[in-house]
């Protein structure tokens, strides 16, 4: 599932095949056939009733069942109208989450790693001025850290600027 | 007479100085939060989670219960002044309220939707009261069977039976009990779909789940078409106060909206969208403006509003007396009682009284508070709704973020809270409800292993499931609302063929 699948094709609905449809018909069949894996891994323990490996094919064969729904839906072009979406405005949100998420696995800290998905995210919303944005980032995200962090004392990753405070 | 006494007991347990003070915080916030455009009360209550967590349970479900109301009561001021609903409870509300406050009567609108949600969450609330003991009682007497077979009932009543398209909300409910498969099965301690990774193990959070669909998925699907619709807040001009007709439009309204809203919230059908909507329709054919409607009728606000905090109240009964949350607000709750290895159902009733009570206490007190607080403080939540876009939407990711990163600092949560928002973008896009994922995750583990209880003491034998009267009348009730959007699509079909 990238983002991309999501924003190419925006038709309106009509009578005709509709390919995202396709698309979410064939994940819901793979999930199935992953639970069915999975569950075919386990090994069956229980004495009476039900074990383990119960539960995920009785969701399997629902996800079975769904997946012929959706692809029906998608073949008589049932979907629901879509607008065109903006693929940049996507792509930076993400971007912006990949970015933290390095962030603090990098140790990078708190304040740095949100204050850069502030950033990329009023970008996203049409906002040029980049260097404001990440100023304003900084004092929020720091107000944030201080009140939760040493307010509430919830613990939240200290990198560079965190140790300054 | 047992109610009061409980009821009193609890509201000792709710005035105590610092209770009133975490709810009066609680309110202050919901609002706050509830205010922003696109926040529906759901993720108001999961963005609002991590600052309970330093809390003791009680404190953080009296917080709780004020961010419920406050969230609910700042969706309808968004409603009104841009008509934008957080939720689709509050469609009916930005239908008059909205054109209300383009008429310059914004004011009077935001009070009676203030003055009603009061009016009809304090009648629920005692009907809370009084309801809970008596299915408390009856509760006690379930098996593992009936509870596995009412789970069943809410499962399609939330997917299947209310939606646009049954087999879209059954898809979803499908992904949120696949979700609730992963992790370590707790009967026997098998890992399941956890594909090696130590931080699937124990399972998906409901939190990094719900605030990756409702924030995440939000913040990405308005920017994706930013470009389509531009918003515009309504100012609140003229008087506050509502006059004589007003007042006498809207009283009548109220108790209706409570009496649609309560009962149906308190089933396990799931949403506030059905009373809202009957509600909506009632009024509008037994006023006696009905040109009004649709221009800006004031009776179309009242009704609604009060409809809508009535069945959030309503929803507290399945939640509190069975364990069973039928919203997605009410699965965030449960996940609040979780994060204390609280289970909400009748053995909490009778362990932790104080608890249940002072919660139900509690709700009163945030009543009151939010209708003393909200109109003099409307100027400031016409302020917070004045936040620019690209800011508010950046802030709300950077608070959703940060409830992740507090509760679980690591790589594979963080990236899964983007995972979701991405599934949450894509949901939204293909028209597919979010609400059923949440109930899914939350409620399919427990269904399962009720059914596993139920099984183990049958030695195996699945004719339990229809040798109690409860789980077999139950299980039929699930199978009629499972089939009858099927029929009646059918039927509908079939009409149309004939014209």
């Amino acid at each position: 599932m990238t983002p991309e699948d999501a924003s190419g094709d925006a038709q309106p609905a009509s009578r005709h095949i509709d390919r995202a449809g396709l698309v979410i018909a064939a994940i819901l069949a793979a999930l199935a056939g992953v639970l069915v894996w999975d569950a075919s891994r386990l090994p069956s323990t229980s004495m009476y009733g039900m074990g383990p490996e119960a539960m995920p094919i009785v969701v399997a064969v629902g996800l079975g069942l769904l997946a012929i729904g959706n692809l029906i839906d998608a073949l008589r072009g049932n979907l629901p109208p879509r607008e065109s979406a903006d693929p940049k405005a996507v792509l930076l949100i993400l971007g912006g989450l990949a970015l933290l998420i390095a962030i603090i696995g990098l140790g990078g800290g708190f304040i740095l790693a949100t204050s850069v998905l502030f950033v990329t995210t009023s970008a996203a919303f049409g906002r040029r001025a980049v260097v404001t944005d990440f100023a304003i980032a900084i004092v929020i995200t720091t107000l944030i850290y201080l009140a939760f962090d040493r307010l509430l004392t919830l613990s939240l990753p200290a990198g560079p600027l965190e140790r300054l405070l | 007479m047992e109610t009061f006494a409980a009821l009193a007991h609890g509201m000792a347990v709710a005035v105590q100085p610092m209770n009133l003070l975490y709810a009066l915080i609680g309110v202050f916030l919901g609002t706050a939060v509830g205010v922003l455009p696109g926040i529906g009360p759901a993720l108001t209550v999961a963005l609002l989670l991590p600052v309970t967590y330093k809390l003791d349970p009680g404190g953080s479900l009296i917080m709780f219960a004020g961010i419920y109301y406050g969230g609910m009561y700042g969706g309808s001021t968004t409603a009104i002044l841009i008509n934008t609903p957080g939720e689709s409870a509050s469609m009916a509300t930005a239908l008059e309220g909205n054109k209300m406050a383009k008429a310059g009567r914004g004011g009077p609108a935001l009070a009676t939707s203030a003055i009603g949600s009061f009016v009809a969450g304090t009648l629920a609330t005692i009907g809370l009261a009084f309801l809970a003991p008596w299915l408390v009682d009856f509760a006690v007497r379930f098996g593992p069977e009936d509870y596995f077979a009412l789970m069943c009932v809410a499962f399609v009543t939330v997917s299947a039976t209310f939606g646009d398209s049954p087999i879209r909300g059954l898809t979803s409910l499908f992904i949120g009990l696949t979700l609730g498969l992963i992790g370590i099965d707790k009967l026997t301690g098998q890992a399941r779909l956890a594909f090696g990774i130590p931080e699937l193990l124990d399972g998906v959070e409901v939190t990094t789940l719900a605030v990756g669909l409702f924030a995440v998925g939000e913040a990405l699907y308005v920017a994706s078409r930013r470009h389509h619709a531009e918003e515009k807040i309504e100012p609140v001009r003229g008087s506050l106060w509502m006059t004589r007709q007003d007042w006498k439009r809207s009283w009548k309204p109220w108790l209706r909206g409570t009496m649609f809203g309560f009962p149906i919230g308190a089933l396990p059908a799931g949403g506030a969208e059905i009373p809202t909507f009957l509600s909506y329709s009632t009024e509008k054919r037994l006023s006696k403006h009905p040109e009004e409607f649709g221009k800006g009728a004031i009776e179309g606000v009242a009704g609604p509003e009060a409809a809508n905090n009535a069945s959030a109240a309503g929803t507290l009964v399945p939640l509190l007396t069975l364990g069973l949350p039928t919203s997605a607000t009410a699965a965030m709750m449960l996940a609040g009682f979780q994060q204390y290895g609280l289970n909400p159902g009748p053995l909490l009733f009778a362990e932790r009284p104080d608890l249940v009570w002072g919660l139900i206490a509690s709700l009163f007190i945030a009543n009151v508070m939010l209708l003393v607080l909200n109109l003099p403080l409307v100027g400031l939540w016409v302020k917070l709704l004045a936040i620019p876009q690209p800011w508010l939407y950046a802030g709300i990711l950077v608070f959703a973020t940060m409830g992740t990163i507090a509760a679980k600092p690591s790589v594979v949560e963080l990236s899964m809270l983007a995972g979701f928002g991405v599934m949450g973008f894509l949901m939204r896009r293909f028209d597919f409800p979010i609400a059923p994922v949440v109930v899914g995750l939350i409620l399919g583990p427990i269904a399962e292993s009720q059914l596993r209880r139920a099984l183990a003491i049958s030695l195996g034998d699945p004719i339990v499931l229809l040798q109690s009267p409860m789980s077999a009348t139950l299980l039929g009730i699930a199978l009629i609302a499972l089939l009858a959007p099927f029929v009646l699509k059918g039927m509908n079909r079939f009409k149309a063929s004939e014209d």
